[in-house]
């Protein structure tokens, strides 16, 4: 029955608008505070791009035989394409930036919830650090995590003295400083970003010969952080439990320096575990690595030509040692890898492009 | 516990959900524990202070509470029949007891703060005297870290002994509620400084849910945010380089850290009141005001008025106004009449009160001599204002710009720069270096720094923070013009949902996005939190 005019509105009336009021102003309220997080929060598209690749793993399909998780010494040097292409491993490297063991460790556990691979490759570098290091690193491992009990276990894991958890969960709280330094790219990538890796391989294409490698000077302790060994030590019960053969690799970088006591604990760990462990440093000219060639940072990266050699010979051992069988031949995955594969080349090429015309940055 | 620190807000939240859950009748007593809770956590030890405060001010106001009612009751009985004579001797004898009960009553709140307050200047001002004398030896003292807000609860406290003294209002009987009253955990940081009979209506009332009151002070505790975060933190930087690198910062960056000081301050501690009051009015509290547009008063005697009230009628009714009517002012009055003259006589004991009270103030600020100059200024500004009185009558005869838009936005402007430069001697924190800096600004000539490019951007504020620190100063202008019309959160009330849902949206995320909190800025405790 419709309200006569100047007849008072109801009680019914009232309770009704005003819920209505509330949940429309919340929604509003939600939806800006939403919108200027997505905004105001990195893109990671130009510049420091290992802060996007964490996110890129959930736009894969995930069936992998081979997970590798680790720091730069894994995602800047190896080629997943490789490895397809000429052993039939369709691999994904879960790489970020100065990744810690513990962020590993809980990176690999929600690995395990998506798929199982057959051998999860870790690398070892992470062991020289035994404490949060810098809250930029951390946030670009963690805000590309998508919501878990592990990206929350990583985080409480992670955070320095001045960091807190509800800038986690709010990254507004902790971006919202960057209102003055917004960029085109802000807005550009705002709903969709494009991808940086190519399975989570890093590509770069330039080279710079590495000379004068500096020895690493005398530690007072050789000795890794009982952190990390317990890290470790989860991260070998938690492959176990999942049935995932874990390989443990230093990779063939020259620096940071890597320590021959470092090396020693790290064998008899593996040795008391019964696991593999690749010192690939060490079998750098067995590889092929020509380090004024193969490097594009002096010797701390490999670059494309040496990241290829790397999966050449890595294919390999997985192969051999770790029993993994070819998947060419897969329709799905072919198709999946050709594509790639133009991708692949589509970068290389504008890398090799913008080098000849001098206006290669990097990125 | 910061009150902009992500912990206050999860503890607000949780006692304002406790606060209307609970049964009304436990709501002054979970504010009671809120407040310890509150207190505890800026250091366990420092609970030892307020609840000794709390105790010896809650006893011995009872005790005179009980003088007082014998009397009353002497009175009414046994004292009819006494003869005058011996009325007022009991009285006097009563009174004497009330007194020595009051004497210690401050002996204990008083001495405590002297102590851990006080100690520290005195004994290092003694040094130097020891030194100069030629003795070589030097007296030691503990370095005590000074407990948050002591200065507020113990001049609360100490304004409660002295009206049950005065018999003002009864004593509370219920040591608990008394114990709120000194440790309400909203005014616990910088007051304002409360008095019992004003407060403790509304605190220890049941209050009902009402989301109007609440969203009212919330409201204002947004204000509050905006001006403390936005504005007066984003300057803190700047203005600490401008009065820490004295070499560098002369002349005419005297005159910038002089305002920019002076928006800094009434931004954090009108802010910080804003938060005081806000958080108060959502439980159904009130708390007096501490403002009343202090920026738009056009003499120093006017500001004072409007700027910190509670501690300016703290300081006029319990030791301005005693002081000039104790038997040695009286003496003073008297001789002065004698020896100088009639007009003399009258201004001595007001002129030696006023001296009193402003080196209270100033020493009540902090232990220094910084603090002491600057009170002691003001008193002279105020003093010499009132000198000059009949000049400025004179003036006002002969032009007729009194009440002018004008002759008004001079005296605010006057009034701005005087206090500007009194509160130098805050800023430096030195006397001697204040004078130099001062001086500097007639010495250095060096406007045209100001405009030469980067030297504003070296102050480590980019130009999109001096465009927030601008918006700031021109929303709390604009918020003080509205006010003249009566409260702005009223006026507002009045507009349509979706207009105020509009506004208050946009100061929530202008808090949000240009606030000063977080990781690359230092969090900052209250500035008068520190005396």
């Amino acid at each position: 029955m419709r309200r006569k005019e100047g007849e008072p509105v109801g009680g019914k009336d009232i309770i009704r608008n005003r819920a209505l009021r509330i949940v429309v102003s919340a929604a509003v309220l939600l939806a800006a505070f939403y919108l200027l997080q997505r905004l105001f929060m990195p893109k990671y598209m130009s510049s420091v791009v290992e802060g996007a690749m964490i996110a890129e793993y959930y736009g894969e399909k995930k069936d992998h035989d081979v997970i590798f998780i680790g720091d730069c010494e894994l995602y800047e040097n190896i080629s997943p394409l490789v490895l397809w292409e000429e052993y039939g491993i369709n691999s994904y490297i879960r790489g970020s930036a100065q990744q810690l063991l513990w962020q590993s460790y809980y990176l690999a556990e929600e690995t395990f919830t998506y798929e199982t691979p057959k051998v999860l490759v870790f690398s070892v570098l992470a062991m020289k650090y035994d404490e949060p290091q810098k809250e930029a690193y951390n946030r670009m491992t963690l805000d590309g995590m998508r919501w878990s009990a592990s990206k929350v276990a990583s985080i409480k894991a992670s955070m320095t003295k001045e960091e807190r958890f509800v800038e986690y969960v709010f990254p507004l709280l902790r971006y919202h400083s960057r209102w003055s330094e917004l960029t085109k790219e802000d807005f550009q990538y705002f709903w969709k970003r494009k991808k940086v890796t190519h399975n989570g391989y890093y590509m770069r294409v330039d080279s710079l010969p590495a000379k004068d490698v500096p020895k690493g000077r005398p530690l007072g302790d050789y000795e890794f952080g009982e952190q990390a060994w317990m890290y470790l030590e989860k991260l070998t019960d938690l492959c176990k439990k999942h049935g995932v053969k874990l390989v443990l690799v230093k990779a063939p970088s020259l620096y940071p320096y890597w320590y021959e006591e470092w090396d020693e604990q790290i064998k008899d760990y593996a040795k008391e575990h019964g696991l593999a462990y690749y010192n690939l440093l060490e079998a750098a000219d067995e590889i092929g690595l020509d380090y004024q060639k193969d490097t594009y940072d002096g010797g701390l990266h490999l670059n494309l030509s040496g990241a290829e050699k790397l999966a050449s010979y890595f294919g390999n051992i997985l192969a051999k040692d770790c029993g993994l069988s070819s998947r060419r031949g897969e329709e799905a995955l072919e198709q999946s890898w050709r594509k790639k594969r133009e991708l692949y080349n589509g970068e290389a090429l504008r890398q090799m492009d913008q080098q000849e015309k001098g206006s290669f940055t990097g990125k | 516990m910061l009150f902009t620190s992500y912990g206050f807000l999860l503890f607000l939240a949780v006692v304002l959900i406790l606060y209307y859950g609970l049964p009304r009748r436990f709501q002054w007593p979970l504010l009671l524990i809120a407040s310890y809770v509150f207190y505890g956590a800026s250091g366990i030890g420092n609970l030892c202070y307020i609840l000794a405060t709390t105790l010896a001010t809650g006893l011995l106001a009872c005790k005179m509470q009980d003088v007082s009612d014998a009397q009353s009751k002497w009175l009414k009985g046994k004292g009819k029949e006494a003869s005058r004579e011996e009325r007022k001797a009991y009285k006097q004898r009563m009174k004497k007891k009330r007194w020595r009960l009051l004497l210690l009553c401050l002996a204990v709140d008083v001495g405590m703060l002297a102590v851990v307050k006080y100690t520290g200047f005195a004994v290092s001002n003694l040094n130097v005297l020891i030194k100069a004398l030629g003795s070589g030896r030097q007296l030691t003292f503990f370095d005590i870290a000074l407990p948050m807000g002591i200065s507020f609860y113990v001049f609360q406290a100490v304004g409660y002994g002295i009206d049950v003294y005065r018999g003002k209002y009864r004593a509370e009987e219920n040591l608990f509620r008394f114990a709120l009253f000194v440790s309400f955990f909203p005014q616990l940081i910088q007051g304002p400084i409360s008095r019992f009979d004003q407060l403790s209506p509304s605190l220890f009332a049941p209050h009902k849910f009402q989301t109007r009151t609440i969203s009212l002070g919330l409201q204002r505790v947004l204000w509050g945010f905006f001006k403390k975060l936005v504005v007066a933190d984003r300057l803190i930087g700047a203005v600490g380089m401008l009065t820490k690198d004295t070499q560098t910062y002369e002349g005419c960056w005297v005159v910038v850290g002089m305002f920019l000081y002076a928006v800094e301050l009434y931004a954090d501690f009108t802010g910080g009141i804003d938060i005081t009051i806000g958080i108060a009015q959502a439980m159904g509290i009130t708390v007096q005001e501490n403002f009343i547009r202090p920026y738009f008063s056009k003499s120093v005697k006017e500001y004072w008025n409007r700027w910190h009230i509670s501690m300016g009628s703290w300081f006029t009714d319990y030791i301005f106004y005693p002081v000039s009517v104790c038997k040695p002012m009286l003496d003073l009055s008297s001789f002065s009449r004698k020896h100088l003259g009639e007009q003399a006589g009258r201004r001595a004991p007001v002129y030696a009160s006023c001296f009193l009270v402003w080196a209270a103030t100033g020493i009540w600020h902090g232990a220094g001599w910084n603090f002491l100059v600057w009170g002691l200024s003001n008193c002279a500004v105020l003093l010499v204002s009132q000198e000059l009185e009949p000049l400025y009558r004179n003036f006002h005869e002969r032009f007729q710009v009194a009440g002018t838009f004008g002759w008004r936005l001079f005296g605010v402007a006057r009034t701005c720069f005087i206090l500007c430069c009194l509160r130098t001697f805050d800023c430096y924190r030195d006397v001697p270096l204040t004078f130099r800096m001062l001086g500097s600004v007639l010495t250095s000539w060096n406007w045209g720094e100001l405009f030469s490019p980067g030297r504003i951007l070296e102050l480590g504020l980019s130009w999109a923070d001096y465009g927030v620190v601008l918006l700031g100063i021109l929303l709390m202008l604009g918020v003080s013009l509205w006010q003249r019309k009566g409260s702005v959160r009223g006026q507002i009330a009045q507009k349509p949902y979706w207009v105020r849902f509009a506004l208050w949206l946009s100061l929530f995320f202008m808090v949000i996005v240009w606030g000063s909190y977080g990781i690359g800025y230092e969090a900052s405790q209250f500035i008068y939190n520190q005396f």
